[in-house]
């Protein structure tokens, strides 16, 4: 146990990867890196995973490492905490965020408390793996976003991806840190993109956000998916002249609010993008810390643009629940109108 | 295609007049075993009344009683090796005290210190499971370790016939018949589960049958028998460490306490059925056996129970004077490390827990009283030790 097996310095190859081949990558060094890493899921053997984030890893680390589990998603979790207590780092999949409610009972009252209730005795270094997220007309139960769901569960830690790269450098920490982690992979842009990895093992460290685009005028916070529609939309706002800064929170939960204050205070405009229902998301925790924090900062009211507080609809109407980026650029317009920005005149709608 | 025959076996050694029904096989023949464990039931029963008496002067939280249901729990902790991991539920006292958690560790946990499950020893056991059936789960985990890890160690589970109806103990038999767990699966069936009966919670036989749908291998003993118990448990582990999978294993027995202090079991249980529980119940059994066998005597019992009486006490007098770990421990192990964001919040109670602390050295200087709250062994003389008082 906690064997680190050497990485050969060939294999530090720089690719072009989409997030899901990052995610499989991060998973094939993590394995190397320690056999006490274990990977476990429904599908995710023989068959690589329905995603194909597993794909390959049974041939190279044998059934003992990666295992098929029964349809159980309660087990699933349950064992998973078993294994993590008694020395393995099992990586266990959920296939769909939405079947990962019967897993509650196991996330919520044990792999969060038991650290805690054993005074550290017994740890639980998990993950759980879930793809997440509307977008790509899936069935009915296999688009919502409840991450604030785990969000609001002290004990455990939310992470999520919005980039082939951070997917890479965040799962490895995920792995590597020793408390459980729910790492949900915005399926939307599971291949979108692709982005130069190269497979050096670095992980990003979590408890913290980062700001992928610097501005002046507005602070825009969002995660996920969703990251795709606000960085296109700061592009289309620059373009008229107000100058957004683009946080990506990344760790939903521990959820670093200095950077994001920090910004807000430079900035002195606040919007939260976030797919996810708009009542206690994990926007109105940034908002209201906002507000404490950098109240005298702010220019305008902090705005949400979220999904509606509705069921998430079926595939012919997830695009109206889906925020996009005219709303974005629209309420970021109305939201300046409100106030001077820095330096230059006031916008307002009409003016634009 | 022919018609498939399952049967469910029952094994019972010892009858309750305390006569043997049959010849005990050599594996649980040890006398030396059989006083430990003797021993073991009565020390439990008497800390349990104890427990009792702590929790009704509001010196102990919500207990819940094991009384009449010693047998199962020796036997397991007598059977287990120190290498195996156990998940107890919530009424495990006598496999916890024989794996090495102390009677002080268990009053703490029940007393509402979180480090009462920080156990000096068993390092890798499972604390008391709460959420019904849910421990099955994590000894599941702790099997598929041990089998990914090629170690011969075993995962032994414990739960109430409650906890048979929910997901969590099919699905944990449905794995470990699929994946040939080293797994030892032991249901408490004490017929109440809180107040629901047996009858309704379960429309099959036996408990036990619900092996067969998981393809494992299922057995019913007699629970109040310390014998039978014991071989289930040592053929099931000894099955486990060969790699030849998992077994489940129904322990009849009878819940004769209140679920919790917290309840009144005379709401809904009839006390003609509770009286007739009595005679079955698995302490004077054995007791008849070990004396017919000449192995104990009332006079051994008399200084065991003195010697019984005053470790209890020993015990309780530690946990009482145990304090509260500082208000801001409630974040010293939530996570790995404090997280950053977490400081303001940590930093906030750490100031109040240091005024408070201030606050009341000074209120309590001078103020010192304490009420002497010591088990007597007459104290012992009813409820559960009437055998000792006929005899």
């Amino acid at each position: 146990m906690n064997q680190i097996v050497k990485i050969s310095k060939t294999k530090k190859t720089s690719q072009k990867l989409s997030m899901l081949e990052s995610v499989n990558l991060a998973l094939d060094y993590a394995m190397s890196e320690s056999e006490d890493v274990v990977v476990l899921g429904e599908d995710i053997a023989v068959n690589g995973g329905v995603f194909r984030a597993t794909d390959h890893l049974r041939d190279k680390y044998g059934v003992k490492r990666v295992m098929d589990t029964p349809l159980a998603e309660t087990m699933i979790a349950g064992m998973t905490i078993g294994m993590a207590t008694q020395g393995l780092r099992p990586v266990a999949e959920i296939q769909f965020m939405g079947f990962i409610y019967a897993a509650l009972e196991q996330l919520i009252g044990h792999a969060a408390r038991m650290r805690n209730r054993t005074r550290g005795r017994l740890t639980c270094p998990l993950v759980i793996r879930a793809p997440y997220g509307g977008g790509i007309h899936a069935p009915e139960h296999h688009c919502e976003s409840t991450e604030a769901i785990f969000a609001h569960v002290p004990g455990l830690r939310v992470v999520i991806p919005s980039s082939p790269k951070r997917a890479y450098g965040l799962l490895l920490s995920a792995i590597r840190a020793n408390d459980p982690v729910i790492f949900l992979e915005p399926k939307r842009i599971y291949r979108i993109s692709k982005s130069e990895i190269e497979n050096d093992g670095e992980g990003i460290p979590l408890d913290r956000c980062f700001i992928l685009k610097q501005g002046k005028d507005m602070t825009l916070v969002s995660w996920g998916a969703m990251i795709v529609e606000t960085m296109k939309a700061a592009e289309e706002l620059e373009a008229k002249g107000i100058s957004c800064e683009v946080v990506d929170v990344a760790s939903i939960s521990p959820l670093d609010h200095q950077t994001i204050v920090n910004s807000v205070k430079k900035t002195g405009r606040c919007m939260v993008i976030h797919e996810a229902a708009r009542s206690c998301g994990v926007g109105a925790e940034i908002a209201a810390t906002v507000s404490e924090q950098a109240f005298p900062f702010l220019k305008a009211p902090v705005s949400r643009i979220t999904g509606y507080d509705t069921i998430m609809p079926y595939f012919k109407n997830e695009d109206h629940y889906l925020p996009s980026v005219e709303k974005i650029v629209d309420i970021a317009i109305e939201t300046c109108g409100l106030g001077q920005l820095n330096g230059r005149q006031e916008v307002s709608h009409a003016s634009l | 295609m022919d018609t498939l025959t399952f049967s469910i076996k029952f094994e019972q050694f010892l009858g309750p007049d305390g006569r043997l029904i049959k010849a005990l096989p050599e594996e649980i023949s040890n006398k030396e075993d059989m006083l430990m464990a003797y021993e073991t039931m009565v020390l439990i029963r008497a800390f349990d009344k104890k427990a009792i008496a702590l929790q009704r002067t509001g010196k102990l939280g919500t207990y819940p009683s094991i009384l009449g249901q010693e047998a199962i729990g020796t036997a397991i902790g007598m059977a287990m090796s120190q290498s195996d991991v156990f998940a107890p539920y919530y009424r495990d006292f006598c496999t916890q005290y024989l794996r090495g958690v102390s009677l002080k560790e268990m009053l703490l946990y029940w007393g509402g210190h979180e480090r009462g499950s920080n156990f000096e020893h068993c390092r890798r056991d499972f604390p008391v499971c709460v959420p019904i059936a849910t421990q099955l789960g994590h000894a599941a985990g702790a099997a598929v370790t041990f089998k990914t890890l090629g170690q011969h160690h075993a995962a032994v589970v414990t739960c109430g016939e409650g906890a048979t109806s929910k997901g969590d103990f099919l699905e944990t038999l449905n794995l470990a018949g699929a994946w040939q767990l080293p797994l030892v699966v032991v249901v408490n069936n004490n017929q109440w589960a809180i107040s629901t009966p047996r009858r309704i919670q379960c429309g099959a036989q036996t408990i036990a049958q619900k092996a067969i749908g998981a393809g494992i291998e299922g057995i019913v003993v007699d629970g109040n028998d310390y014998f039978s118990v014991s071989y289930a448990v040592k053929h099931a582990l000894k099955k486990a460490y060969a790699g030849k999978g998992a077994t489940l294993i129904e322990a009849v027995t009878y819940r004769l306490g209140d679920h919790t202090t917290a309840d009144d079991a005379s709401r809904y249980r009839d006390a003609d059925e509770l009286h007739a529980a009595w005679k079955n119940e698995p302490i004077a059994r054995l007791k008849k056996f070990l004396v017919a066998e000449k192995l104990w005597s009332n006079a051994k019992d008399k200084e065991f129970l003195k010697q019984t009486v005053k470790k209890i006490n020993q015990a309780v007098e530690a946990y009482l004077q145990e304090e509260a770990e500082p208000p801001e421990s409630m974040f010293d192990h939530l996570y790995e490390y404090l997280p950053k964001p977490l400081e303001d919040q940590y930093a906030e109670l750490k100031a109040i827990s240091a005024l408070e602390k201030n606050r009341r050295a000074k209120e309590e200087s001078g103020v010192k009283t304490q009420s002497s709250s010591a088990l007597k062994v007459s104290d012992l003389k009813q409820g559960g030790f009437e055998h000792e008082s006929n005899s």
